[in-house]
């Protein structure tokens, strides 16, 4: 293992100090660009970054104890995170995991003798379509095999800079296999926002153009818009794209008419839902709509800020980003003066560093204050007290995404698609044992079964709906629709071929749950680690009913007793897994009474190798 | 009237605390008696379980192989087998120990201890052998139910033992699970 010989030199840390205002806020910024520069947050730069921001040692360590991709050891030149979902196990990346560390000659988690590389798993990437996925010093990479891996480890041992390591390996695709209304053609960059701004105007004013029209001579005055445009998202019925299906209406009203200072608009693309990547997909393709829709939401409901949260993973899309947001400034798109009306907004991008929790909205929040991300109570709810305690929307990308299309198009049209309680499209991220993963755009209502026939999965024996925490549907529901009346969905579907054993997804999902806790409740920090502890006993053969009733127990603990949603909803493919992949789980218990998870005698070797003692009584 | 209940009590990798606890309940003890005898306990200083009783108390983890045996021959012989106080549900002060190998623990004692003459990590077979961890009951045996606290309180023993004798399935209320 790696060892710290000498404190490294601290200038890098003084200049990126030197960017950034005396903000607490900007923690979290601050480590991860220390994190890139040094490849770990050392000592030294832990006082100075406190010393800084006027912040406690121990708050700084917090932080770096709390994400994953911070550490207080050093990760070496080349750090590697293999995505570690399920489809990426499915598509063979424990094994090419371990292809690597041979090749390398590096123990898997550690960092190798001379510094160079280190290899270990991290939660899903968002490239079920196109995995095994991996990360390398914050780029993508996809579509592992043998042959990439050996390249791979040539370019490490070779020290070959980042820059000049060959572009293929780095190929992201948006697969975007079918489109429906809302993504069938290109999106015009300030369309939607004009139509915003002139929504409700009379015949003249349609007939002006623009620049006179949002002149206040013409009669328009633009705050009127803003009502108007917000009559058309009730009309729309939109509901936020996250999961929870809150309508984005209700809340950009609410967020509106509390009396403030300030308030903000934050686009929430965390999207740490294992099997989920259509926020990457709009967010490389769609960027313009996903940042108008965050504009006109800061139109209507008065803001000057916005904020995109966004997950490390896709730090490969940072230069893209901020071209589409430097951009948009030059077309007086963002800025003190967007379009000449007066009206002020601008979008900054915030940085996740690795957590799943950071997803929930008030979590995302704590993030961006530069904390944990750790949730807070539910009440006041973030649009009422969010970032900075002031009222904050926070959505999620498609929604903004959606909202822009109403804004351009009108909400009876949107309302004209979907089902009654679930208007408009969606976007559905499919991965696993199917011909064509990818993103789909289907009006809500549509079935799991032509999502399956689309994607030519039909063999299927099951489907996860909503990732981890959703539901885990069998052959027989097939004929359920995805729409928030059924299978309410943020727009994952993984689907299981008949050969998978449905017992190595629910280890997989334990698992990834017990890591990305957040520590905050008991239910949920025992709770995940226990069920993982009895899944894994189970998968020993050492399991028995009584194991499982106590499974069961802790369920039904967390359900009711976690402190958010993570907690609340981390049983429930566990639960879904023994109603419905029994025989998966029954095949794996060879006992009837129960055992212990471990072996009695071998837990007395230590001591027998200590006393030289081999007497009857030295064993169990 | 039925015939009355056995009890049987021990103490492991504990303090006793649990056991004083347990005398605690005063003049309730009579009303047990009324409903129970106890079988093998610290109490009246029985040693072996004769035949089968009904409610087994184990106070204590487990942290050397006459406890692990101890705690076989209770689920054995117990009908129902109450896991008493924290050390028995988690392990508790002793397993603090867990954060080191023992090894080490050992030779602090017995190799570098202060004022240790003859050094030397003990071997008698007469002692007991140290498991290399400490652990909770449950993780070694079935397990009915629990009595967490450290030591559980009188009220709280008794709530639990009053029903189980009467044939009740004991439910602690909040007021007995409340520690602050």
């Amino acid at each position: 293992m790696w060892r710290e010989e000498a404190p490294p030199a601290m200038d890098a840390v003084r200049g990126i100090l030197e960017s950034h205002e005396r903000d607490p806020g900007e923690l979290l910024q601050i480590l991860i660009k220390v994190q890139h520069s040094y490849h770990y947050v050392p000592d030294a730069a832990v006082e100075l970054i406190a010393d800084h921001l006027r912040v406690t040692r121990a708050h700084v360590r917090g932080l770096v104890g709390f994400y994953s991709f911070l550490s207080s050891t050093y990760r070496g030149e080349y750090a590697v995170y293999i995505s570690d979902n399920i489809t990426d196990r499915m598509q063979g990346s424990t094994g090419l995991a371990t292809y690597l560390c041979n090749r390398l000659n590096v123990k898997l988690g550690e960092t190798r003798q001379d510094g160079r590389v280190s290899v270990r798993f991290t939660s899903c990437t968002g490239m079920c379509d196109q995995g095994p996925a991996a990360l390398i010093n914050e780029r993508a990479l996809t579509r592992l095999t043998r042959q990439r891996m050996d390249r791979i480890a040539e370019l490490i041992n070779s020290r070959t800079p980042m820059e000049e390591w060959p572009a293929e390996l780095f190929v992201v695709e948006d697969n975007f296999r079918r489109s429906d209304v809302m993504f069938r053609r290109a999106f015009e960059p300030g369309a939607a926002l004009k139509a915003a701004m002139l929504r409700g105007g009379d015949e003249t004013l349609k007939s002006l153009q623009f620049e006179e029209a949002v002149d206040p001579s013409s009669g328009h005055a633009w705050r009127r818009g803003a009502d108007e445009t917000l009559k058309e998202l009730y009309r729309s019925d939109l509901r936020g794209r996250g999961g929870a299906g809150f309508k984005a209406a209700i809340k950009w009203e609410t967020c509106r008419d509390i009396s403030a200072p300030e308030r903000y608009v934050i686009c929430n693309a965390d999207e740490g839902e294992p099997g989920t990547f259509k926020d990457r997909v709009l967010l490389t393709s769609y960027a313009d709509m996903v940042f108008e829709g965050m504009t006109i939401c800061g139109y209507v409901v008065g803001s000057t800020r916005g904020i995109l949260y966004i997950r490390q993973e896709y730090w490969y899309l940072k230069s893209h980003l901020e071209a589409v947001l430097a951009r948009r400034r030059e077309a007086d798109l963002l800025g003190r003066n967007v379009l000449g009306t007066g009206f002020a907004f601008d979008i900054d991008i915030h940085w996740g560093a690795g957590a799943y929790i950071a997803g929930m909205e008030s979590a995302l929040i704590e993030s961006v204050e530069g904390r944990r991300a750790k949730p807070r109570k539910r009440w006041p709810l973030p649009v009422v007290a969010g970032l900075n305690r002031r009222p904050t929307v926070v959505n999620n990308v498609e929604t903004f995404a959606a909202a822009a299309t109403i804004a351009l198009k009108g909400g009876a049209w949107f309302a004209g698609h979907g089902t009654g309680h679930s208007a408009g499209t969606k976007l559905f991220c499919v991965s696993g044992d199917c011909e064509r993963a990818g993103i789909y755009e289907y009006p809500f209502g549509v079935s799991v079964r032509e999502v399956l026939r689309d994607c030519g999965g039909l063999d299927a024996q099951a489907v996860q709906i909503s990732g981890p925490s959703g539901v885990t549907i069998t052959r027989a529901e097939f004929d359920r629709i995805l729409a928030f009346e059924d299978l309410s969905t943020a727009g994952t579907c993984m689907v299981f071929g008949p050969q998978r054993d449905m017992f190595d997804v629910v280890r997989n999902f334990t698992q990834f749950f017990r890591h990305e806790c957040c520590g905050l409740c008991t239910p949920c920090r025992v709770g995940t680690s226990l069920l993982e502890m009895l899944v894994e006993k189970v998968a020993a053969g050492k399991g028995s009913p009584v194991d499982v009733e106590q499974v069961q127990s802790i369920c039904q603990l967390m359900k009711t007793t976690a402190h958010c949603g993570l907690g609340q909803t981390a049983p429930n493919h566990v639960i879904d897994s023994l109603v419905k992949f029994r025989g998966d789980w029954d095949k794996r218990m060879k006992t009837t009474d129960f055992v212990p998870a471990f072996d009695l005698d071998a837990a007395l070797q230590e001591a027998r190798q200590l006393t030289g003692r081999d007497d009857a009584m030295a064993h169990l | 009237m039925a015939s009355k209940r056995k009890i049987a009590t021990c103490s492991l990798a504990g303090c006793f605390g649990c056991h004083m606890s347990l005398l605690d309940i005063d003049e309730r003890l009579l009303e047990l008696l009324e409903l129970a005898d106890f079988d093998r306990s610290p109490i009246n200083d029985i040693k072996e379980i004769k035949g089968i009783v009904d409610i087994g108390l184990v106070e204590g983890g487990l942290c050397n192989a006459e406890t692990v045996r101890v705690l076989q021959h209770f689920r054995e012989h117990c009908r129902v087998l109450v896991s008493v106080g924290e050390c028995a549900l988690t392990g508790g002060i002793p397993s603090m120990r867990n954060h080191l190998s023992l090894k080490s623990c050992l030779e602090e004692s017995y190799i570098r201890g202060v004022g240790v003459e003859n050094a030397h990590i003990p071997d008698d077979p007469e002692l007991p052998l140290l498991l290399d961890k400490v652990y909770p009951l449950h993780e070694v045996v079935k397990v009915d139910y629990y009595v967490p606290g450290c030591p559980p309180s009188a009220d709280a023993l008794w709530h639990v033992l009053s029903a189980l004798v009467t044939g009740r399935d004991p439910h602690l209320p909040p007021a007995l699970l409340k520690y602050d």
